[in-house]
């Protein structure tokens, strides 16, 4: 068996910001398993713009953004196996993975990073009746024929679900010659960016009907049409409001669930919210020396977000093996208050740096005050014109305050003003 | 001109063609759909019942406990997977109770061996997750899983192996006697045999009025199911029913024998046969009869759903027998119809035998069948010697079952071939998982454009007009 301090699962975004992190802090015995034939994870098939504009300060393509990053890796050496899939990880980071090359084959770890991203929710997973004819496919799956193979799946489309995929897929079907007919949303609310909704939707004169959903699909070798139906306020669908469309295709974009078998496999906590490990400021789970970042840890919907929790994530690593532990001087529980699903970190062990709190809201909310606080005292507070479930929220908590919380807990909310 | 023709590649028709490989014959199946397992076999619970269920002197009941018995046996020579996990119908109510009695003399009659009446402490020992108002039990040591498509594959192409012919989209139109023999047509093609075996399934009577035997008909009852999550395959160990009806066994709760969770089915007859399409009402009835007898299933893991479509008898008990000179039935085999399956084909055999037809030994026989899950199920060691030889196998494809390309190619070029994508994932258990396809469907349609030769738009999802793709973009 191999040893190697550093292993990171996942070549994409989060992947190669962890190495190159880990690098820079100190650890060079790195090595990135991916089990897709190039880095880049599923930015290779993001081929729109709107990338990096956090990060690099320009709009880059996906590929374009991830070729900066391939760069980074490549200049610093750091070992990268291909076409390898990693079957398992063990708590004591044993590594089993797999590859035409070497066959089956197992890595001790010092660390190991979790970066592999996400999956989507499919159209079992939906609980949509009806035929099960061909044509019928995942955003991100339709996106991999057109974009990387190159075929196009459809011509007359319907997409489920107003996500980003489903909206980035509705504009690229369009500029192919499909025609998409209607994006429905089950929410009364988009999942996706408002950027999106204006440039793939509004430009294209593509209707999003909100509080809509598919609830039966026809056709018995390829879709030849579909039900769609409003939905009451406990998303149930009006079978009086219900209405055929005539199409080949139904696109589906209703959430990306992170993939966590392996994390699973590990015995990691996961928060089941997010899906994902839950984690501490330096995102390492409850299994010492597990680190998570990106689409794994918490859906993003910026990639230049993953990358930055990548870092956190790479330096930590290294810390880890370096120090061989951490210093942990504290455990604050980040608890949830109004209007707030989810936060990462899920708890703070040191008070020694400042600590960015990632969070997303249950609602579209507008006026209102993000607030922070420590029992019923307001450690953090800032206004916000509008608050939605798609944009991610981020709010700074000072050292300082770290080190004088008194209940043990901090609680992020959102009021709203007037 | 063959000796024997057999209609329909479910699970019977596969088994008979394999009993009759055994000897030296001229062997062809006839499969409307393009794939075989496309009817009542691709679609249904997946058990090996005991055989208590069936009233005693059936030929359900016969048959039953018969196939169940050599169940194991068949499956290890064919290379399937095969479950003894036992079975429990649970009462819920004391009022149940005489229909567990009932069953259980039922069992004994019909030849079930080691059946017990349970009471609830052991119930739910048995099974945790049950919910606490269970009552007793009929616990059937001697029920399994199985997965009915993985067998019927096995069987037919095993049988195809020793020698078997399978012609796929052969929609029989009509058949004509012509002497001594009978003239099977589809719209394209005809084919002759001297002996014809009608397992059609859903349709056997439509083809036994082909030859104007309208003794019977066949009622289509449609069945829907859900598929949880891998996760939560350990939810129950048994097969759980709850007590009979007389429209079948109600919505059962059992672990398939690919480690998930299987509910249903539900119990529907219509008209349209082969109307396979999966209903709001039909989920959602699933849904709630299983909270009402597990309260924790974890329902918001459900994978996929899907409908299977049963033949049901107008007789109430499957029909066997000799329709006319050459002529056998094999009809309205129901549930238990896959349990039944390997013992109904060697008294079909004896049947045309008693026709006529000669049975000479065929001396290259081999009842062995190369399991397709061989590699995911070999030693670290095992499995470097493989890809070693074989990089393909070395590459995962599949990545929520883990289905390497080597697999995948293997399953193209193994009888019964592959030719689609559905059929790909039926032999290997590609996009079978939790992301359905989601990330390995691109990569299997090309590897069959590969294999097939064919382009890649050409690829379907399960033949017909079911293309994936529309050609090249811009």
């Amino acid at each position: 068996m191999r040893n190697i301090d550093l292993v990171i699962i996942g070549g994409g975004p989060a992947g190669m910001s962890a190495a190159v992190s880990a690098y820079n802090s100190g650890i060079k015995d790195i090595l990135i398993l991916d089990r897709e034939p190039r880095l880049g994870g599923i930015l290779q098939q993001c081929i729109h713009n709107g990338f990096g504009l956090h990060r690099f300060k320009e709009e880059l393509t996906g590929p374009e953004y991830s070729w900066k990053y391939e760069q980074m890796v490549n200049e610093l050496k750091i070992p990268v196996m291909l076409g390898t899939m990693v079957l398992d990880v063990t708590e004591d980071k044993i590594i089993t993975a797999m590859n035409e090359e070497n066959g089956v084959f197992q890595i001790q770890a010092k660390a190991v990073v979790m970066a592999m991203g996400c999956r989507e929710r499919s159209r079992g997973a939906l609980n949509i009746a009806g035929m099960r004819p061909a044509g019928i496919y995942t955003a991100g799956a339709a996106q991999k024929f057109v974009n990387i193979k190159g075929y196009l799946p459809g011509k007359k489309v319907v997409i489920l679900g107003s996500g980003d995929i489903g909206l980035i897929m509705a504009r690229r079907m369009t500029l192919e010659g499909a025609k998409v007919i209607t994006v429905c949303e089950l929410m009364p609310y988009s999942g996706g960016l408002t950027r999106n909704i204006v440039q793939c939707l509004n430009d294209f004169d593509i209707p999003l009907k909100l509080s809509h959903t598919v609830v039966k699909i026809h056709g018995k070798e390829r879709v030849e049409g579909v039900t769609i139906a409003k939905v009451d306020k406990s998303l149930k669908p009006i079978m009086e409001t219900a209405e055929y469309i005539e199409c080949d295709t139904l696109l589906l974009s209703c959430g990306l669930i992170p993939e966590n078998e392996l994390s699973k496999g590990a015995s990691i906590t996961l928060d089941r919210v997010t899906g994902g490990a839950v984690v501490d400021q330096r995102r390492e789970t409850d299994k010492k020396g597990i680190f998570a970042c990106g689409n794994v840890l918490h859906v993003h919907d910026l990639v230049d977000y993953v990358s930055e929790e990548a870092e956190i994530a790479g330096k930590g690593a290294a810390e880890y093996i370096q120090n061989d532990g951490f210093n942990k001087n504290c455990d604050i529980k980040m608890t949830l208050g109004d209007c707030v699903r989810y936060t990462v970190p899920q708890h703070i062990t040191s008070n020694e740096n400042d600590v960015k709190i990632y969070f997303r809201v249950s609602d579209v909310h507008k006026d209102v005050t993000v607030e922070a606080k420590d029992g019923d005292e307001v450690i953090f507070s800032r206004k916000k014109q509008r608050v939605a479930p798609g944009e991610m929220e981020s709010i700074l908590i000072k050292s300082d305050v770290l080190k004088n919380i008194k209940s043990g807990a901090i609680t992020v909310g959102v009021k709203l003003n007037g | 001109m063959y000796d024997v023709v057999i209609i329909g590649a479910g699970v019977v028709g596969g088994f008979i063609a394999r009993e009759l490989s055994r000897y030296k014959l001229n062997i062809c199946l006839l499969e409307k759909e393009n794939d075989v397992a496309m009817g009542a076999s691709r679609a249904n619970s997946g058990i090996v019942h005991a055989g208590f269920d069936a009233l005693t002197g059936t030929k359900k009941a016969e048959f039953n406990v018969l196939g169940a018995k050599i169940m194991k046996r068949v499956t290890d020579e064919l290379g399937v997977k095969y479950k003894n996990n036992g079975s429990l119908v649970v009462a819920y109510s004391e009022e149940e109770l005489p229909t567990l009695q009932k069953l259980y003399e039922r069992g004994v009659a019909n030849g079930v061996e080691n059946l017990q009446i349970i009471d609830k402490a052991k119930l739910l020992e048995l099974e945790p997750n049950l919910t606490d108002s269970a009552v007793a039990a009929l616990y059937a040591p001697t029920a399994g899983i199985v997965c009915p498509y993985e067998l019927t594959i096995a069987a037919v192409g095993n049988a195809m192996d020793n020698g078997a012919e399978l012609k796929l989209d052969f929609d029989v139109k009509s058949i004509r006697r012509n002497g001594d023999f009978y003239e099977i047509s589809s719209e394209n093609e005809t084919v002759e045999c001297k002996y014809l075996v009608n397992a059609a399934g859903v349709h056997s009577d439509n083809i036994a009025a082909l030859i104007g035997d309208t003794s019977f008909n066949v009622t289509a009852r449609k069945g829907e199911y859900l598929l949880l999550d891998k996760e939560f395959g350990t939810m129950a160990s048994h097969t759980i029913f709850r007590c009979p009806t007389s429209m079948g066994k109600g919505i059962l709760v059992s672990p398939t024998v690919d480690g998930n969770l299987i509910l249903g089915p539900t119990s529907v007859n219509i008209d349209d046969k082969d109307n396979n399409e999966t209903t709001p009402e039909g989920l959602s009835e699933i849904m709630s009869k299983t909270l009402a007898v597990m309260p924790k299933a974890p329902l918001r893991s459900v994978i996929t759903s899907f409908c299977g479509v049963r033949a049901v008898p107008s007789t109430g008990d499957f029909i066997i027998e000799k329709a006319a000179d050459g002529f056998v039935n094999c009809a309205g085999i129901e549930s238990p119809g896959l349990s039944s399956a390997p013992a109904i084909a060697p008294y079909v055999v004896e049947l045309l035998k008693g026709m006529g037809l000669s049975l000479e030994e065929n001396e290259s026989f081999n009842p062995i069948r190369k399991p397709a899950h061989l590699f995911r199920e070999m030693s670290m060691e095992d499995k470097n010697k493989v890809i070693a030889e074989n990089p393909k196998y070395g590459k995962v494809v599949c990545r929520c079952e883990t289905v390497t390309e080597g697999e995948i190619v293997e399953a193209i070029h193994t009888n019964p071939k592959a030719t689609s994508v559905d059929a790909i994932k039926r032999r290997t258990r590609s996009g079978m998982g939790r992301c359905q396809g989601g990330f390995c469907a691109p990569t299997v349609v090309e590897i069959l454009a590969r294999e097939l030769d064919i382009p890649f738009e050409a690829v379907t999802k399960s033949g017909g007009n079911s293309i994936i793709n529309y050609g090249r973009i811009k």
